[in-house]
């Protein structure tokens, strides 16, 4: 193992914030802000900086200074302020990289979940193909008569014809078609690479289609591949379209007190469900889900809302700030992710609505959760505390997860994402100061203003102060860095090459990443969970998912087939030498 | 129900995948290679997960990561620096590079890139490094995975295969098959003695070991240097007959160096098998060895024993060209009546393979398709009333809607365990694929009766 030449000694890991001996049953309900836990020394004893070196040594001069950004050691400032790290930025050719494109990311990832949108790949079959349903998005239709998309993969299957004569054509039978199979309420139609290239012009046909039908909205995404860094350009897209054409187009009020949205929650495994039934417990009202277990009337609704969550910040944000800025509704970061995280946003949103009766069902939902999930915490914990993590996901969950794993004893000692920006690292406060390149220019920001009927601020002045006063933050993401280690190394868009070298030195107990990342980890000995799609677990959201994850992990980390990768004979070859001896 | 003389614009939920994903297999199994896609990396991240989810192992597809600038001007700067790295980074001994819609739709040369950059690298050091570099295009909006697999395979060979001296060994181009067929493929050809060249061979690269010390580039593959002497083999055995209407691996061989090509069908059921055994025969010289005897012997015995079970009943076969014709012709082999076989793929040929195995054996020749999706396949289902379905996993649906059993074969499989090791072909292949069929009409049977008779 490399680690030898390297200094092994804890040198530079500071402290860590870890839930400790905590016992969440009985957390303060006043408890809002992140809490200062007891410190205690972390069980690393690698430097971090010296492991930076040899990640970066390998490269040619020119990557090594690029990646030199992209790979920070935590630091955690007396103001909480954490380094600077280079993010959001072209991934090298020929470095295998775990990112997706803009396509991916637009139709796979934010419009993919919902079920009764046609959702009509434009482009030649594989594109489509690929992201049918391989998410693991769940959805439950709400009788026989709900339309559900979602098992379909629609493509226009574009041939060489349309590549040299544009396929507009077929595009606009295509998207007649469909309306006269399916009488979809919506269509959206998804551009991919060669679309941009030949001068399609999606939008156009969208206009005129959704004229021709008249009772089906079409609208389309110029979401081609090459567009942006990673699927993270195609998120904005989404967000832009699915805020121009859909949200506010249905202005009935539904019944409710508390009502809200849930941005950035895709369902994967189930996870939604056991979220709704939260939800409903506790007395809130959900108007729409950005996108999972979601369909096209809950988003044209959700103007309605007065609250919006965000779980994934990453790839919903801007529907949140458009909203807020069209229609007056304010956001708050939640996450339900981790038992401990969960009631505590459950509490912040009783807390936001400030309402008696809801506080004292909010408390009596968790009172009533909380067992079941202490009693399992505790048999994992014994088993897994101590343990280490890796996780290198997504462009939220690397940060969420942390939290699972903490609650059984387990530490995050290197993380980074696939696809986040600087503010999803570092928190919000950096966003006045990240610059804007010409991959982020590419992308449209919509102008949005306030609505001269519907605009309604949902909190007055005095509402904000009181929000202040009660610890809530509005409109607020700290980052994943500040809940992490001083000393933890932090890597954005990891390669193999580097994923493979950081297993060698640190040969971490399980590492959290996709599927692609799951077999080359694997076959390094070290367990591998993969935090996109679940493998085929799940739901792993909110109290029963802790359940389900912690008993996952448990499973993994002490599985005993990694003991047997060595034959007797390997082990003790003199053993097998003697015998032939003999 | 549509008239199937307007069909539908779309295409809604494919029986294909798309072109370069059958290059990036195809060069997956030839020793110390790297598959590189040259357009953005979204194309090489998707079908990196595709197909790993039906291995489920590693695979490493590399990317020259195109952005709408280079969209723009053309990605030869992101080409090069994309085969340095993966030259410098994972020591790749060949590199594969298939082109993708993209760089095909703004026309990059690449073979012209390719070959500046073996001058390039030329002119500094390190030119003793340079890894085989091959070439091929595969733009998806003409031809599917497997027009992309052959032609990977076509160009490997073209592009570095050479003549000399005649050696004793036999090129075998499989086609796309499970590592499971190649390892039996190879156990047969050791059997009788025979030298082959297997090209391409992921029985290990997509089949591997667990270790404990991962490998960048997993070992296995056929070796370059089996590759380099494909031209002076004995003969080349090439699996498919959808093929053979066209210009081959197999006959670029034999027009380029007098090679003898044997074209054949791809040995699944029995007959199909007899002809390959055949063949081998007369290279080896010598008659099938006892165990490959005894194991036809025993798949016939099973046959006979089967047969109530399966006599009669209707199928619905899809997939690849090539799979579905094995397919059909055991089929019908065992009495089974295929109704309809269907495919994504549309190489203009099918329908006369489908005829050439079954011709003498079925009184009703099954409807043959190309160019199918699972909507059509859906509707003529409505109508043809199947006991089983056979193919892979983008047919569960369909089973389930129409409560058949699906007997699961081919790729991609990714709602079961195991499908890198199902053993399609062959005697064994057979009997294996036999049993699965009988089981599975069992199962349904005991599914759906109210008593549950435990003795059938
Ligand atoms: S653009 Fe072409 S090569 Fe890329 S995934 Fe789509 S169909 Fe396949
Ligand atoms: S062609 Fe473009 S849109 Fe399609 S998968 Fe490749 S990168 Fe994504």
């Amino acid at each position: 193992m490399v680690a030898a030449g390297l200094n092994l000694r804890l040198t530079g890991w500071k402290a860590c914030a870890t839930d400790g001996e905590r016992n969440m049953a009985t957390l303060n309900p006043e408890e809002l802000s992140p809490p200062v836990a007891e410190m205690k020394p972390a069980v690393v004893d690698i430097n971090a900086e010296e492991v930076r070196k040899e990640l970066l040594g390998k490269y040619p001069t020119k990557v090594a200074r690029k990646r030199a950004k992209q790979i920070v050691v935590n630091e955690i400032g007396p103001d909480g302020a954490v380094p600077e790290i280079a993010v959001n930025v072209r991934t090298i050719p020929g470095i295998i990289s775990q990112r997706g494109c803009t396509y991916a990311g637009c139709k796979g990832v934010v419009l993919g979940p919902t079920r009764d949108i046609v959702n009509l790949t434009h482009g030649p079959i594989g594109c489509g193909f690929y992201s049918w349903l391989t998410r693991r998005n769940q959805t439950k239709p709400r009788g026989p008569e709900d339309h559900n998309f979602m098992t379909y993969c629609f493509s226009t299957d574009m041939q060489e014809e349309q590549i040299v004569f544009g396929g507009e054509k077929k595009l606009k039978q295509a998207v007649q078609e469909a309306y006269d199979l399916f009488h979809p309420k919506a269509i959206g139609i998804f551009a991919t690479c060669p679309v941009g290239l030949i001068g399609d012009d999606v939008h156009a046909v969208a206009r005129e289609m959704k004229e021709k039908l008249g009772d089906c909205n079409v609208f389309a995404f110029s979401c081609e591949g090459y567009k942006g860094v990673s699927q993270s350009a195609g998120h904005h897209i989404a967000n832009n379209g699915i805020f121009t054409h859909v949200v506010g187009l249905d202005n009935t009020v539904k019944e409710g007190k508390f009502k809200i949205n849930l941005l950035g929650e895709y369902n994967i495994g189930g996870d939604a469900f056991e979220i709704e039934r939260l939800f409903e417990e506790c007395g809130f009202t959900l108007i729409s889900t950005f996108s999972g277990n979601s369909s096209y009337e809950y988003f044209a609704n959700s103007h309605t809302a007065d609250l919006n969550l965000i779980m994934c910040h990453r790839s919903i944000n801007y529907v949140a700030e458009m909203m807020e800025t069209k229609f007056g509704i304010p956001w708050i970061k939640i996450n339900f992710i981790g038992a401990e995280a969960t009631a505590k946003s459950l509490r912040k949103i009783a807390k936001f609505f400030d309402d008696p009766e809801l506080i004292a069902r909010v408390e009596e939902v968790i009172a009533r959760e909380m067992p079941a999930v202490e009693k399992v915490r505790e048999e994992v914990k014994a088993r897994c505390a101590g343990k280490r993590a890796m996780l290198f996901v997504g462009g939220s969950r690397a940060h969420h997860y942390q939290e699972l794993f903490r609650e059984i004893g387990m530490e995050t000692i290197a993380a980074g994402y696939e696809f986040a920006h600087r503010d999803d690292y570092e928190g919000r406060r950096v966003l006045p100061s990240i610059k804007v390149d010409a991959d982020s220019r590419n992308i449209e920001e919509l102008h949005v203003e306030p609505d001269p009927e519907r605009y309604r601020p949902r909190l007055t002045e005095a509402g904000v102060a009181r929000m202040k006063e009660a610890g809530i933050e509005l409109s607020e993401y700290e980052g994943m860095m500040a809940e992490m280690c001083s000393g933890a190394l932090v890597i954005d868009d990891i390669s193999q090459f580097e994923t493979e070298k950081l297993i060698e030195i640190y040969r971490p107990d399980i590492i959290g990443a996709g599927i692609k990342e799951k077999y080359t980890i694997q076959k390094s000995g070290v367990p591998m969970k993969q935090l996109h799609s679940y493998d085929s677990g799940g739901p792993y959201a909110a109290f029963k998912g802790a359940i389900n994850f912690y008993r996952e992990i448990d499973r993994m980390v002490n599985n005993k087939v990694w003991k047997y990768l060595k034959a007797p004979w390997q082990e003790h070859p003199e053993l097998a030498a003697k015998y032939v001896w003999e | 129900m549509k008239d199937h003389n307007a069909p539908y614009t779309s295409t809604t939920n494919a029986c294909k995948l798309c072109k370069p994903l059958g290059a990036c297999l195809a060069f997956r199994g030839i020793e110390g290679a790297i598959p590189f896609l040259h357009g953005s990396q979204g194309c090489a991240t998707y079908m990196r997960r595709y197909i790993i989810s039906h291995f489920r192992e590693p695979m490493d597809i590399a990317s020259s990561s195109l952005g709408e600038k280079q969209a723009v001007y053309g990605g030869g700067p992101n080409l090069k620096q994309g085969l340095k790295n993966v030259q410098s980074k994972y020591g790749a001994r060949l590199i594969g590079v298939a082109t993708t819609c993209l760089t095909e739709t703004i026309g990059d040369d690449v073979p012209l890139l390719v070959r500046e950059f073996r001058r390039e690298m030329a002119g500094g050091n390190g030119h003793e490094d340079l890894p085989a570099l091959v070439t091929v295009s595969t733009p998806s909006f003409s031809g599917t995975h497997m027009e992309g697999f052959q032609a990977a395979i076509k160009s490997v060979v073209e592009q570095m295969a050479a003549g000399g001296p005649a050696t004793e060994a036999v090129n075998l181009l499989p086609g796309f098959v499970s590592p499971a067929d190649i390892r039996y493929l190879k156990e047969v050809l050791a059997d009788f003695d025979l030298t082959g060249i297997i090209l391409p061979d992921i029985s290990e690269t997509l089949d591997g070991p667990a270790q404990d010390d991962y490998e960048k580039i997993p070992a296995g593959g056929t070796p370059l240097k089996d590759i380099r002497a494909m031209g002076r083999a004995r003969a080349t055995i090439e699996l498919g007959r959808t093929l053979f209407p066209q210009e081959t691996a197999g006959r670029f061989l034999e027009n380029r160096f007098g090679v003898p090509w044997r074209p054949l069908g791809v040995p699944i059921g029995l007959r199909e098998t007899d002809r390959f055994f055949q063949v081998l025969e007369e290279l080896a010289g010598c008659a099938t060895p006892p165990r490959h005897d005894l194991e036809r012997g025993r798949l016939l015995d099973a046959m006979v024993d089967g047969h109530k079970y399966v006599f009669g009943k209707k199928a619905v076969v899809y997939g690849e060209e090539d799979l579905v014709v094995g397919l059909t012709a055991f089929l019908s082999e065992i009495g089974v009546r295929p109704v309809l076989c269907a495919s994504g793929g549309h190489s203009g040929n099918f329908g006369e393979a489908i005829a050439a195995v079954t011709q003498d054996l079925l009184a009703e020749p099954p409807l043959v398709r190309e160019g199918m999706d699972f909507y059509e396949i859906a509707e003529e289902v409505e109508a043809l009333a199947p006991d089983l379905l056979i193919g892979h996993s983008k047919g569960y649906h369909l089973a389930r809607k129409w409560g058949a059993p699906l007997i699961r074969v081919g790729f991609p499989i990714h709602d079961r365990f195991g499908g890198q090791r199902i053993l399609h072909l062959g005697y064994r292949g057979a009997q294996s694929i036999l049993d699965r069929i009988i089981n599975a009409i069992l199962e349904k049977k005991q599914q759906d009766s109210p008593v549950g008779y435990g003795y059938l």
